[in-house]
């Protein structure tokens, strides 16, 4: 299956991003909560890409490691970056309104969530879940 | 200068079938095993005879991974299959295509009786086959019984999650053995599941057939429990025995669930919450007659 | 734009989410059920997210604004459906919905409201007949 890029712009956009995420979650044979739980992280991803990296895109890939088969994504915008990545997977943490989970909420659903993030610069956020 | 081995080899099996065939069913047959019909027996050994000579016939040096052999590892795998599903032992499978040494040997004796500095190379590369093919043979009957394991195992762990419905409304969880990681996903999907299935208000996690209940397994029942309430359903822990309450406390985990010492009881407090009541009968229905 | 229908079913408001939502479909919920609440003096809103396959930290948020503002306005509110995956994910994501009743299904979810507006009923009689 090939690469998918998906441009986050609006509202609209993030619910294309979980369509598409869970497209792939199925094709590389995730099982339902599985399915639930990646594509779930992604919302929650494309959301931050939106409100706090002021847009940005989305790619995603199937990806093989021996015999197991997963879907891995990567978030990338160019907006203001995180200054305090430690702070902000923390739980609780939030800056601007909401529940404050997002980032460290994320992580918990996926098996592997890498951030990079430079301030001024922008945030790069990837994940992976595997069956 | 080395001459093919398998060139003659092949002439061998091809020429000499049916006695080679007669030598080896002899063979086997001195020791009757009422696990494989005479019949069944036959079939293999002539197939086996027959897939031999023409995998040998491309001239190969005996490699058994070319692709000239794949028809004759095909049927080698399935007989080894058979024979580990039927209780035969790794070394009964492969003393089974082993013992084809002897006729083959007995042959090349007869038909090399002339050329005795052929002979010993010819026996040398033939008995390297045949012992090549005999630990093939061991080697899926190995894999064929791991993939046995395997699926037991997959049998149990959905054995071991039943879920019952206690009354309407009411759905027990009896969870028996330890639970780890994966299981306690299964565990959890599955109640959730029968929750929506049986419309259940109530569902009563049973533990007493769980030996250990460390922080990680707290952490999984407690999860449990929190989804079960985002859906609307509550949960009753049951069975917990008193040394596990006591690691519990030491270890600083708080079951924020109600929990009773045994399933009757949380059965009984179920039936309350649900505002049901148990009342004597006058006269109690008596059993009927078989 | 769409916007989500909602129901009136005696004295609660009954909406069904049947479509993955975006921020101004949410927006526009949250806008429309407290006008409606205020209309028709409603006691309940029943949300039936059955249909929902995915629910995120911005559509729990969403929830749970809808309750405090119905709260706010002396209505209750009961989600029912939630799925078992959907469930499963909320509790790892480490989401709770406070001041959210959650219900089995739709059935079950009147029956809380209708609970709720009866025993209300019965204190409001009470204090009339307790006068001087």
């Amino acid at each position: 299956m090939a690469r998918s890029i998906v441009p986050i712009r609006t509202g609209e956009d993030v619910v294309r991003v979980r369509q598409e995420v869970r497209r792939f979650a199925v094709e590389a044979g995730l099982g339902l909560v599985d399915q639930t739980k990646i594509v779930t992280a992604a919302s929650e991803l494309a959301r931050n890409t939106l409100d706090y990296g002021k847009g940005g895109e989305a790619s995603m890939d199937i990806v093989q490691n021996g015999a197991r088969r997963g879907v891995r994504i990567v978030f990338e915008d160019h907006g203001p970056g995180i200054a305090d990545i430690e702070l902000a997977l923390k739980d609780g943490y939030t800056s601007g309104r909401g529940m404050g989970l997002g980032l460290g909420g994320a992580r918990r659903l996926c098996n592997e969530f890498t951030i990079a993030s430079t301030p001024g610069k922008g945030t790069t956020v990837t994940i992976a879940r595997w069956k | 200068m080395a001459r093919q081995p398998a060139s003659r080899l092949s002439a061998l099996l091809s020429d000499s079938t049916q006695h080679i065939l007669a030598d080896w069913l002899a063979a086997l047959k001195a020791a009757p095993d009422t696990r494989l019909s005479a019949t069944e027996l036959e079939t293999q050994c002539e197939s086996i005879l027959t897939r031999l000579a023409r995998a040998c016939s491309d001239g190969n040096s005996g490699d058994i991974e070319a692709a000239a052999f794949v028809p004759l590892r095909e049927m080698l795998d399935d007989i080894s299959r058979t024979r580990a599903t039927h209780g035969f032992s790794p070394t009964e499978t492969a003393t089974f295509l082993l013992s084809l040494k002897a006729p083959v040997f007995a042959r090349l004796r007869a038909v090399l009786a002339s050329d005795p500095e052929h002979l010993s190379a010819e026996m040398q590369s033939a008995g390297d086959l045949i012992d090549a093919l005999g630990l093939f043979m061991m080697e899926c009957y190995q894999r064929a019984r791991e993939e046995v394991i395997i699926r037991q195992q997959t049998e149990i762990s959905e054995l071991s999650t039943p879920v019952v419905k206690l009354w309407q409304g009411i759905l027990a969880l009896p969870l028996i053995g330890t639970l780890d990681s994966a299981r306690t996903q299964v565990v959890m999907e599955n109640l959730l599941d029968s929750i929506v299935r049986y419309e259940a208000d109530i569902a009563i996690i049973d533990i007493t057939g769980v030996p250990t209940v460390d922080t990680l397994v707290a952490q999984h029942l407690l999860k449990t429990v929190a989804a079960a309430r985002l859906m609307g359903a509550d949960c009753i822990i049951s069975g917990i025995r008193p040394q596990i309450a006591q690691t519990m406390v030491h270890l600083g985990v708080e079951l924020n669930v109600i929990s009773k010492a045994n399933l009757s009881d949380a059965f009984a407090l179920a039936l309350r919450r649900l505002g049901k009541v148990v009342v004597n009968q006058r006269r109690p229905t008596p059993a009927e007659p078989v | 734009m769409d916007r989500i229908p909602i129901l009136k079913l005696g004295e609660a408001l009954l909406v069904t989410i049947q479509v993955d939502m975006h921020d101004r479909l949410a927006m526009a919920l949250e806008e429309d059920l407290t006008a409606r609440i205020v209309d028709h003096s409603a006691k309940g809103v029943l949300i039936d997210i059955s249909a929902l396959e995915i629910v995120d930290s911005f559509i729990g948020r969403t929830l749970a604004n809808i309750a405090m503002i119905a709260k706010v306005l002396d209505a209750d509110t009961v989600v029912v459906g939630m799925r078992p995956a959907v469930a499963i994910t909320l509790v790892e994501l480490g989401l709770s919905l406070p001041g959210v009743r959650t219900a089995l299904n739709a059935e079950r979810g009147m029956a809380m409201i209708k609970s709720r507006i009866d025993d209300a009923a019965m204190i409001a009689t009470d204090e009339d007949e307790g006068g001087p």
